[in-house]
């Protein structure tokens, strides 16, 4: 079957020739029509469309965002905060950027909706130290907006005020983890919190009540103000509503960002028809679906289970190229859809060596205060990257899995699990690859695209 | 220390975005360091005073962030991606080169003080990669060739410098 046609609602802008990131392109465009109807309606109707829409936040978990909006602690006469999630650093993800730097002025506007709808009166963009340029055109297109009336004081002539600052982070990917964020963005190390007690919808920033929402869900919000929540849930398939920006990298002839509706579009499609399929001569081996932390698919293995499809359970016998590219498919196969950022590994890659490369970026990322993390981390690193650049034992397949299944669960926030995921599925997968690379090793030539 | 009028004028504004001014930590590391830069020893203590917190507190923040640096770096800063995407398409390779274009190691500065050389993580350009961050520009797609020519504008930039 061929894949389905490109829906592009976020990305509706993005690239196209003339189009640029400042206020008159964007009015021109028909930009903040939508935030002017908005503050004329009641913000529980919002929240509502919101709610109906069945929105699912697209930073990686996945959770709705009606429901963490319902989260919110409206009672306790503390001001509430609203941060954007704009730290956009799990390894394979880039759609954010291609936001902040020639859309700007539509994360604005799906922030400012976002902010009224939940009466906060200060919101902040936390963005990554990494994007200079993008901070840049934030605090200008922010500065645009603030002069035309659509950011600061009394919006719209409503009376309702509401003020954005742009906050750069440092290099650290732990500042994406919305309480590790959160401790940034009150000038302290990124270290996550504890959770119970301190969700951020209720102890958040200066402990009060806080929403943190990813750059792309607010431009769905924005979104959905426009068409309303029902229109949206109609996009997509039942409890993965809207589109979906996959960001596509490795080894396929045309990597880059394509929106679909969410799971209208399979791996298979999506990497062969859309992509161009593997490079020349080569065969596909791997994929990371959702970011590097989500588990990896092996080509060739198959899942077999029951899922529902309306009211039916039916059963399903999928290869990797069958799966749906949504929410709860790659769920339910033991992965995960994460921020959209698939990686592709043809034949060409040794799993050792690409594992040793994802070990050393958690291993340099984990904030450090949990203990599990902080030594397993290292030590995943530490074993993975000797087994390439010095002695590999038979043994080091066992001793990785030992460490790796120590971790998950006994974290304070989830970066336990993204790091010991990688390893967990890839020695599942390509046990024997690991087992054998001891005795492949002294014959093996070097790699021509060395991984660590 | 001494900073330029227009960093003072915008530490001042900064610090009025938070309602406690210890947020204003990080925006004041990069003002400084972006002027001076590099964060000196006594930019601890000064930030520490002009928020009102301890200097530990600014101290555990610059060791936190990888971005943060206490020594001066070269006049040129080249930020090659390390990760998976980048590293698949190349990006070691592409560090290599420009190893030996300016004859300096990975984190060390050229001896004629114009380059550092840095792997970062995950730049968030991963369909165009490898990426390299020079400064605070984004170059993609840089393998080996590409990386030559950009090594050879930096040189040709700083020779014209004199």
């Amino acid at each position: 079957m061929p894949a389905p046609e490109q829906r592009r609602i976020i990305f509706k802008h993005i690239d196209e020739p003339g189009y640029s990131n400042d206020l008159a392109c964007y009015v021109k465009h028909g930009g903040y029509e939508i935030l002017k109807k908005a503050v004329t309606r009641k913000p529980e109707e919002l929240i509502d469309e919101v709610k109906k829409s069945g929105l699912r936040g697209r930073g990686g978990a996945g959770f709705p965002c009606g429901v963490k909006w319902g989260l919110v602690d409206r009672k306790s006469g503390k001001p509430i905060y609203l941060i954007v999630n704009a730290d956009e650093s799990e390894p394979g993800t880039f759609k954010d950027r291609y936001i902040i730097h020639q859309d700007p002025h539509q994360l604005i506007e799906g922030t400012m909706i976002s902010c009224f709808a939940n009466n906060v009166k200060q919101a902040y963009i936390y963005i990554r130290g990494e994007f200079p340029h993008g901070a840049r055109i934030l605090e200008k297109a922010i500065q645009e907006a603030r002069d035309a009336g659509f950011v600061g004081k009394n919006i719209c002539g409503t009376g309702y005020s509401c003020d954005i600052f742009v906050h750069r982070g440092a290099g650290a990917y732990i500042c994406g983890e919305e309480t590790g964020l959160i401790e940034s963005l009150e000038g302290k190390r990124a270290n996550p919190r504890i959770k119970p007690p301190y969700f951020p919808a209720v102890l958040g920033l200066y402990q009060c009540p806080t929403i943190v929402n990813n750059v792309e869900t607010l431009c769905h919000v924005k979104y959905i103000a426009e068409v309303g929540g029902e229109a949206f849930a109609k996009i997509g398939t039942p409890n993965n509503t809207g589109t979906r920006i996959f960001c596509v990298s490795g080894h396929v002839q045309r990597p880059g960002y394509y929106e679909f509706p969410c799971g209208t579009i399979t791996l298979g499609q999506l990497l062969n028809d859309v992509c161009g399929g593997p490079l020349p001569g080569r065969k596909f081996k791997a994929v990371i679906p959702g970011g590097s932390s989500a588990k990896i698919l092996k080509f060739g293995e198959r899942f077999k289970g029951k899922r529902k499809v309306g009211a039916d359970m039916v059963d399903y016998d999928w290869g990797v190229e069958d799966v749906p590219m949504d929410f709860d498919s790659l769920g339910m196969i033991g992965t995960m859809g994460g921020s959209g950022g698939v990686i592709v590994m043809d034949d060409s890659v040794n799993m050792v060596e690409a594992l040793a490369n994802i070990n050393a970026f958690y291993s340099h990322e984990s904030c450090g205060q949990c203990t599990p993390c902080r030594e397993g981390s290292l030590w995943m690193k530490k074993i993975t990257t000797r087994m390439v650049h010095g002695q590999a034992r038979t043994e080091d397949a066992a001793l990785l899995k030992g460490v790796a299944d120590q971790i998950p669960g006994r974290t304070i926030c989830a970066f336990g699990e993204a790091c010991s995921w990688p390893t967990q599925s890839f020695l599942a997968k390509f046990g024997d690859e690991f087992q054998g690379y001891a005795a492949a090793k002294p014959t093996k030539p070097a790699p021509a695209v060395p991984l660590i | 220390m001494n900073l330029q009028p227009a960093t003072l004028t915008k530490i001042d504004e900064v610090i009025t975005h938070y309602p406690v001014k210890r947020s204003a930590t990080l925006p004041l590391l990069h003002l400084i360091q972006e002027d001076v830069g590099y964060i000196p020893e006594e930019a601890i203590t000064w930030i520490a005073e002009k928020l009102s917190i301890e200097p530990i507190n600014v101290y555990e923040v610059v060791t936190f962030y990888p971005m943060f640096r206490r020594k001066p770096i070269g006049r040129r800063h080249i930020k090659v991606c390390r990760t998976l995407s980048c590293a698949l398409m190349g990006g070691y390779k592409t560090c290599e080169t420009f190893e030996k274009e300016f004859g300096t190691k990975l984190g060390e500065t050229s001896a004629d003080g114009e380059v550092t050389i840095e792997f970062v993580e995950c730049l968030a350009s991963c369909g165009t990669a490898p990426v390299v961050l020079i400064d605070d520009d984004l170059h993609e797609k840089v393998d080996c060739a590409k990386a030559k020519q950009l090594a050879d504008q930096i040189k040709k930039e700083a020779a014209k410098r004199g």
